[in-house]
């Protein structure tokens, strides 16, 4: 039996679908059984970013209203071994999926892989909601900004009213260099405010831009993104694994070339 | 503010920093519509055992105050102004 994690933050933009893909990816990479679905419906971006959107033939949709079976519609990733991806339907909206249905849509699905991810769509509404409905536990992705983090401070106050009690925080998009001239709040000062546990702090990289542009995850490459992916995915499988130091890269990262 | 304080230049993550737990505190202390009410109702009903309210006047909300120890810290506070018409007789008070 296989978990539903949800990737949630509120405001929009600020990296949910990035992060799915790259975590998808690197649970796949590790050996694990991966379904990422799309329950943003209407705005479907996950294809995208994973390079599948030439491959979609049913979706979310379909499923939910039974015009064929959940495995018809998952898209098996031709580069990453054991990554699935269940498409948001692009013509419909958020009203088109309950939260009940999506409930009975991840205990199927839970039945046949390790981890289900639901990426959700921004904002706190009807899709919100779906992409809630059927997970064991959150992880809220915000980034050092005053709206960003008050928007996700929002969403661990809904998930607390609906009893969802196993939620952890990535800080996105991290520029170390800004951190420390004092014009970024570090993520122990994003910790601080929001009062919740730290899975993973991402840095800006430009290698995300380069990955998304080419539609292949970079989680698991030797760049600093694709580490603090990796560090990610181990701490979802319930390792202790100490956070990067994101000092090294003006220093190594030039050393080594990379 | 100190004259010292001019040479001192806060950087702007720390200002972010302030910014966000102010409209933080703001944001969870909001009650619903509907506890605001009950709270309302429940004033009215204690303070009309001593003395006559103007209930159209009423009013209550959540705001912050600043802590007197540090200037740069603040609390939700529950502000109520309540008119009172009239002072009821003593011989009523038991």
């Amino acid at each position: 039996m296989g978990e539903v994690i949800v990737i949630t933050s509120g405001k929009g933009g600020v990296g949910k679908t990035t992060t799915t893909a790259n975590i998808g990816t690197g649970l796949a990479k590790l050996g694990k059984k991966v379904v990422l679905v799309d329950t943003d419906i209407g705005l479907r971006n996950l294809d995208v970013v994973l390079g599948l959107e030439n491959r979609i033939v049913y979706n979310l949709v379909d499923v939910v209203e039974e015009n064929c079976k959940p495995k018809q519609a998952l898209i098996k990733s031709k580069k990453t071994e054991g990554l699935y991806l269940l498409p948001a339907a692009q013509t419909r909206d958020k009203t088109s999926v309950t939260p009940d249905q999506m409930k009975e849509l991840a205990k199927e699905l839970k039945k046949d892989f390790d981890y289900v991810f639901m990426d959700c769509p921004a904002g706190i509404e009807q899709g919100f909601k779906n992409a809630i409905a059927g997970a064991d536990r959150a992880l809220i992705v915000t980034t050092p900004e005053v709206s960003a983090v008050r928007d996700a401070d929002r969403i661990i106050g809904l998930l607390e009213a609906n009893e969802m009690s196993d939620t952890k925080l990535i800080v996105n998009r991290l520029r170390q260099d800004m951190v420390k001239q004092g014009n970024m709040m570090s993520a122990d000062d994003v910790v601080e405010v929001l009062e919740i546990g730290l899975i993973g702090i991402v840095p800006d990289d430009e290698n995300i831009v380069i990955a998304t542009n080419n539609g292949e995850p970079l989680a698991g490459d030797d760049s600093l993104a694709g580490q603090a992916y990796m560090n990610i995915c181990h701490r979802i499988m319930g390792e202790d694994v100490s956070f990067l130091d994101l000092n090294k890269k003006g220093f190594f990262a030039r050393l080594f070339g990379k | 503010m100190k004259f010292s304080d001019l040479f001192k230049k806060k950087g702007s993550s720390d200002v972010a920093k302030d910014r966000l737990k102010l409209v933080l505190v703001s944001d969870r202390s909001s009650c619903s519509p509907e506890i605001m009410e009950k709270i309302k109702n429940d004033i009215i009903e204690v303070l009309s055992k001593y003395v006559e309210i103007d209930k159209e006047g009423l009013d209550i909300r959540i705001t912050q105050v600043e802590n007197e120890e540090g200037a740069d810290k603040s609390s939700p506070a529950l502000c109520a102004n309540i008119p009172i018409k009239n002072m009821k007789g003593q011989s009523k008070v038991k």
